[in-house]
């Protein structure tokens, strides 16, 4: 009999003392210390990194079409050199984006039509011959984004002269210009659309969804993040050129084959990308603010355990400093000695344990919406 | 002795149970339908390529499109249950298709589901259709009005060991003196209204844990003492209700709640039935005869030594752990099938490395080629998932044509908070073992301790 009144006791201790709670004004750094407000940090990924990362690479992205209309209208060597630098500048903003496919850039499968390598060169010369493309066809995602472009400016011949013939004195120049022109205006687009729909409802939509379910804008977008990381940094750039899953070394899948030494580049780009945001970096550099390290922080002074977020970025230092002993061309590393690939691979690795074990345990996120019952 | 022999010639009210019958029926059906609509039969038995078996069970396996077929024939038989139509083919058919639906892969156990198999096989031998069933009104000779006491003692009996083993678990360090998991749930909650900023006070963590504790081990003396019962039950659903709030755990607490009705005294379920009368407009006096349930002798010692031999099973089974070494926690061996609820939080990460034994040639298994999301999470921090895992990985290879084929696996793991820890031997080739129920020697010792039961 005693047991039941000293539970009603504390459940009527449970709810007076929330209701009080709500009613103190205390302010809010004070208030910070008892709970970590989720949607300063959606707001803080969204206001500072996001958007900015995004309306930053529409600027590149546009350029990069404007240059491509140039080119074709004249093409030269000279040209060409404008449209690679480009080029460059926008596929190394791509990688500051590229982790945040959700929202809109999930509904388009921006990532896939933008950067699926390696590039169907059968398939694009087949399509420049014939005339005859939908690049908004799924089954167009190799044909297209910047490992195609990356074909069509540095792959198509031996050197700019070669590669510029094809669009001058080919008898199909006119087909390849279009081809050209056809890539870059997709990229240009599908960025504007993306960043369009951050800039407009969107960034309201994934702010306000501070819901703890597998639906809510943290939960999905810490998925989407470590899955980025795992498939698309770790075995992609990574993984798959050393043949990490084959045991066979498959110098054709890396980024950017045909720009030959700007693969590590992007993968090095795409690290600090991920680390940045990890700790709430801002867009500009400029400041930090609310991250998962943050809110690690947090957490870990709840559990009074290891700091994780520290282990984290020690491992993502690691990885960085690990890259220094990579060639510039992650193809030629694999050709000439695939072992400091493999063990980069390595390193990765243990980056992805603790991102997907540890970190998505202590936020208590479940991996992938796995919707059904628990115990 | 004599006692004993008092005990089982004493009789009371069939009603507890024809109500424990009916409501039984009604959410085993309530649950096949809404595992059906929210797509989980195709999701988890008919999409995924491969299957985890239990030791022993590897012929139980998902039959494609007709695994739909199994599902409507045990929500048709939980129907049968629960009007009490041709009950015992009804009970029989539920618990041997309900099992086989859990055998089919065990990535998806729950000690809920557990339960039901384990309670259905109990209502195989209690006569819980001769009161307000179908079975009753169509023929008069079957109707008992009263009916020996230990038919529903067993099932409180069973309810209690469930109750009082989850507890026992719950005395444990983790549990009790880091909060942990509570530590690491409640605080996700904090969009909850009213509770969401409390969940992330250290202090409610603690009393979470404790009190749920406390609860388990004493809820089944509480419903049993008559003063006590009422407030016990109103506990029940305060408690229950509260794990629904704040875990995805279906419909498991509705059934907690309904089944632990049969504690209370045959008035109330007459009360109940009487209710259920006048909705369906059928007469609940026509089953009200006085008469009393007997059993031939032979056929007593039957059904009595059934049940006996059960519960000594159930109340045994738990203890298994005792006779492996290591951390239960860590090693699961002995962990399922033991009333070991909402125990841990436990992730892993396995990166499976094929290896040509001759060449040293060695590449990487990427899960998500072979196993659904959901799959790869339960495999990778359960050893007897990992060996199984292996040798269907073996065989594929084989098939694909790799010779002298060595698996080998990186895996770690993290228990209740601790930071992730290797779990499998990183230097043993995965196919010189096969799942069995010794001790599994290739499991890295945990780095911690956990001190309790």
């Amino acid at each position: 009999m005693n047991k039941i009144p000293g539970f009603l006791l504390i459940l009527i201790f449970l709810f007076s003392a929330c209701s009080t709670e709500n009613e103190d004004k205390t302010p809010d750094n004070e208030k910070e210390e008892n709970s970590f407000d989720r949607e300063a940090m959606l707001v803080n990924w969204a206001d500072n990194i996001i958007l900015p990362a995004f309306q930053n690479f529409e600027s590149s992205t546009r350029t990069l079409e404007e240059q491509t209309t140039a080119f074709i209208q004249d093409p030269s060597v000279a040209k060409l050199e404008v449209i690679r630098s480009a080029f460059r500048t926008a596929y190394l903003d791509f990688q500051s984006v590229s982790m945040f496919e959700i929202g809109k850039a999930e509904q388009l499968n921006y990532r896939n039509f933008l950067n699926t390598y390696p590039a169907n060169t059968t398939n694009i010369r087949e399509k420049i011959e014939t005339g005859s493309y939908n690049l908004e066809l799924p089954s167009s995602y190799a044909e297209q984004g910047f490992p195609a472009l990356d074909f069509l400016i540095n792959g198509l011949g031996a050197n700019e002269a070669e590669i510029v013939s094809f669009y001058t004195e080919n008898p199909n120049a006119s087909a390849y210009k279009s081809y050209l022109e056809a890539v870059s205006t997709r990229i240009n687009a599908l960025t504007v659309e993306v960043s369009d729909s951050w800039h407009g409802d969107y960034r309201d939509t994934f702010v306000n969804n501070t819901s703890s379910s597998s639906t809510g804008a943290v939960d999905k977008f810490t998925n989407d993040y470590v899955m980025y990381f795992e498939k698309f940094l770790r075995s992609g750039k990574i993984g798959y050129p050393a043949g990490a899953f084959t045991g066979e070394p498959s110098p054709q899948n890396t980024e950017a084959y045909y720009a030959n030494d700007f693969s590590k580049e992007l993968y090095l780009k795409a690290l600090e990308s991920v680390q940045d945001f990890f700790n709430g970096v801002h867009f500009d550099g400029s400041s930090a603010g609310k991250s998962y390290k943050q809110y690690l922080d947090y957490l870990d002074s709840i559990k009074e355990g290891a700091n994780l977020g520290e282990l984290i970025n020690l491992q993502f230092d690691t990885i960085k400093a690990q890259a220094d002993s990579l060639d510039a061309s992650l193809k030629e590393q694999v050709r000439t000695n695939n072992t400091p690939m493999l063990e980069a691979f390595d390193l990765l690795q243990m980056a992805v344990v603790l991102l997907k074990v540890d970190m998505m345990q202590a936020l208590s996120i479940s991996v992938d919406y796995v919707d059904s019952d628990g115990d | 002795m004599n006692k004993i022999g008092k005990y089982l010639n004493s009789y009371t009210e069939t009603a507890p149970l024809a109500v424990f019958r009916i409501f039984f029926g009604l959410m085993m059906f309530a649950s096949i339908v809404r595992f059906w609509l929210n797509g989980w039969i195709e999701k988890l038995y008919i999409a995924p390529k491969f299957f985890f078996s239990y030791y022993g069970f590897e012929w139980v396996k998902p039959f494609g499109d007709f695994t739909y077929l199994l599902f409507i024939i045990c929500g048709i038989s939980s129907i049968l249950v629960a009007v009490g139509y041709k009950y015992r083919f009804a009970i029989i058919l539920f618990f041997l298709s309900f099992t086989y639906i859990e055998l089919m892969d065990k990535t998806t156990y729950l000690n809920h589901y557990y339960f039901i198999s384990v309670l259905s096989f109990l209502m195989i031998f209690l006569p819980a259709a001769c009161y307000f069933s179908i079975d009753a009104a169509r023929s008069p000779q079957k109707v008992f009005q009263k009916i020996p006491r230990w038919s529903i003692d067993a099932i409180k009996l069973l309810l209690a060991i469930v109750y009082f083993y989850a507890g026992l678990a719950k005395i444990n360090s983790d549990w009790l003196l880091r909060a942990m998991p509570l530590k690491i749930w409640l605080p996700s909650k904090y969009d909850l209204p009213f509770l969401g900023d409390l969940l992330q006070q250290e202090w409610v963590h603690y009393v979470f844990s404790w009190s749920g504790m406390f609860y388990d081990i004493l809820i089944p003396f509480l419903l049993l003492w008559k003063p006590t019962r009422f407030g016990a039950f109103l506990l029940v659903i305060v408690f229950h209700v509260l794990t629904r709030v704040l875990f995805p755990i279906g419909m498991f607490p509705y059934i907690m709640i309904v089944s632990a009705l049969i504690f209370f005294s045959p008035e109330v379920h007459h009360k109940i039935l009487g209710m259920i009368a006048k909705i369906i407009n059928i007469k609940k006096d026509r089953f009200d005869n006085s008469r009393i349930l007997f059993y031939k002798p032979i056929k007593r010692k039957v059904i009595t030594s059934v049940i006996t031999g059960f519960f000594i099973i159930q109340l045994l089974f738990p203890w298994r752990y005792l006779l492996y070494p290591g951390e239960l926690f860590w090693t699961e061996e002995g962990f399922r099938f033991s009333w070991r609820v909402m125990l841990m939080e436990k992730a892993g990460y396995a990166q499976f490395k094929i290896v040509d034994a001759k060449t040293g040639n060695r590449f990487y298994v990427d899960n998500s080629d072979f196993l659904t999301p959901f799959q790869e999470k339960q495999m990778a921090f359960q050893p007897d998932f990992i060996i199984e895992y292996a040798h269907f990985l073996e065989n594929h290879f084989r098939k694909d044509g790799h010779k002298n084929i060595e698996i080998y696996v990186e895996n770690y793991v993290a228990l209740n908070g601790r930071k992730s820890a290797p779990y499998i031997d990183p230097d043993v080739n995965l196919l010189n073992f096969a799942n069995s129920f010794e001790h599994k020697t290739y499991i890295l010792p945990f780095q911690d301790e956990i001190k309790g039961l």
